[in-house]
């Protein structure tokens, strides 16, 4: 599991996680995120997320 | 080995600790910050109103947990008070301890407004997630806001307290919003979206004093007219927070000086985010403090590693006109070609040789900056 960061507002999105409030099943993998999916935070488009990679605690 | 310390909780301190997570699970970290440790990005706190998020909604995870899962030792409600790089110690209110390498991630003051004034205390800042929950506090039941500035944030708090309903006013000192990214036509673009959401402008003024008026509050600006108010933010602009620093010998400029390897002046003290001048370039956004924190890591962990920066729009979050700029380099000659259509307005900087060197997009056009960015030293 990775996690990724928006670059506009540093919101992480933890593929463990997920984002269940917008859809997004716990476990779902980034590339399996729709295009359609906004940052939870600050609304910017799938497009402007960078991965960033966490060991797994 | 003495840990790795790094000063500061907001983004840039805990993006650097992830990115040290990344690479090194067992090499030892302190985080010290002088807040509660709270993870919450900070440039949601200006747009967040509108949507109906209080502090409690943009709090991320709480001190303990982003401990255990970063496997870090935190020192929370804990000001570092002085730096001896002499010695590799740092003294709080109540302690001292040694470092291995010291990380400075201290993040910036508002700048000081300096407004005259019986009521100039009850000018809001929001600085941090406290602050934003001051504020909610200040505007409840509110009806007028007056913003002090028309850079970035202030642009953003405008649209978000618009959004929310409230009446804005907005003092600013240039001639158009965010006069210094963006060419007239983009800030006019952008002034103008903000008006129909019912945003009135004062230009190429600035606010003098704040004084108590009835039950409000009377702003009165530099031409003598006067502002009723019920709440004024003041949003006039960011200090990196250098003071630190500069009491323990390293050096200073408009931020804490670095190379492109954030190293400052003493050795073994980097810095980064928000406070840091790295190779003379203050930059307080999100995505180069990302890249600062994935070279960091790869320093600490061993492999000297500078901090090179793609081209690097930014985004204003401004729903009701959202803006992307890419300010051209220092130093870069040229000019504006501006193309305005109904959906926005599309600026490319040009250089004397016709190569694309910058970019501001309003609206619709906003959609074009990851093409354009891959265009940039390349005529289009």
């Amino acid at each position: 599991m990775k996690t990724w960061q928006c670059i506009v507002c540093g919101y992480v999105y933890d593929e463990a996680a997920g984002d269940p409030e917008h859809g997004i099943a716990p476990g779902t993998r980034w590339e399996d995120v729709p295009d359609a999916w906004a940052c939870p935070e600050c609304g910017v488009a799938k497009m402007d997320f960078e991965m960033v990679e966490v060991v797994a605690a | 080995m003495q840990p790795i310390f790094i000063v500061g909780s907001g983004l840039a301190g805990y993006t650097l600790l992830r990115e040290i997570r990344k690479r090194d699970a067992a090499m030892p970290v302190t985080l010290v910050t002088a807040d509660d440790g709270t993870f919450y990005s900070k440039p949601n706190l200006s747009n967040a109103l509108a949507a109906g998020r209080d502090a409690a909604a943009l709090a991320g995870a709480p001190a303990e947990k982003m401990a255990a899962d970063l496997k870090a030792t935190l020192l929370t409600r804990t000001t570092v008070t002085a730096i001896d790089p002499a010695t590799h110690r740092i003294r709080t209110a109540g302690a001292e301890y040694g470092y291995g390498r010291l990380v400075l991630a201290l993040g910036a003051d508002p700048f000081p407004h300096r407004l005259e004034g019986d009521a100039a205390d009850t000018v809001l800042t929001v600085n941090d997630l406290a602050g934003y929950a001051r504020f909610r506090e200040a505007i409840a039941g509110k009806r007028h806001a007056v913003v002090l500035g028309g850079g970035l944030i202030g642009c953003e708090f405008a649209n978000d307290l618009a959004a929310a309903g409230m009446d804005v006013t907005v003092v600013h000192l240039g001639d158009w919003p965010l006069e210094r990214l963006l060419p007239v036509e983009a800030g006019q673009r952008l002034a103008g979206h903000l008006s129909a959401l019912g945003v009135r402008w004062h230009f190429g003024r600035t606010a003098k004093r704040v004084d108590t008026a009835g039950n409000g509050l009377r702003v009165t600006l530099d031409d003598g007219s006067a502002i009723d108010a019920d709440v004024v933010l003041s949003a006039i602009g960011l200090a990196p927070r250098t003071q630190l620093a500069q009491a323990a010998g390293i050096p200073v400029g408009r931020g804490i000086r670095t190379d492109r390897f954030l190293q400052t002046g003493a050795a073994d003290v980097y810095a980064m985010g928000d406070c840091a001048e790295v190779d003379g370039q203050v930059l307080p956004y999100v995505q180069p403090l990302m890249v600062q924190a994935r070279a960091l890591a790869a320093t600490l962990a061993g492999t000297p590693t500078e901090a090179v920066y793609p081209p690097m729009p930014v985004m204003v979050k401004t729903p009701a006109h959202p803006v992307a700029v890419l300010p051209p380099a220092t130093g870069v000659g040229g000019g504006w070609k501006v193309d305005a259509t109904a959906e926005g307005v599309n600026a490319l900087h040009l250089d004397a040789d016709g190569r694309l060197q910058g970019f501001a997009l309003t609206g619709a056009e906003t959609g074009k900056r990851n093409t354009l960015v891959k265009g940039i030293g390349a005529k289009p």
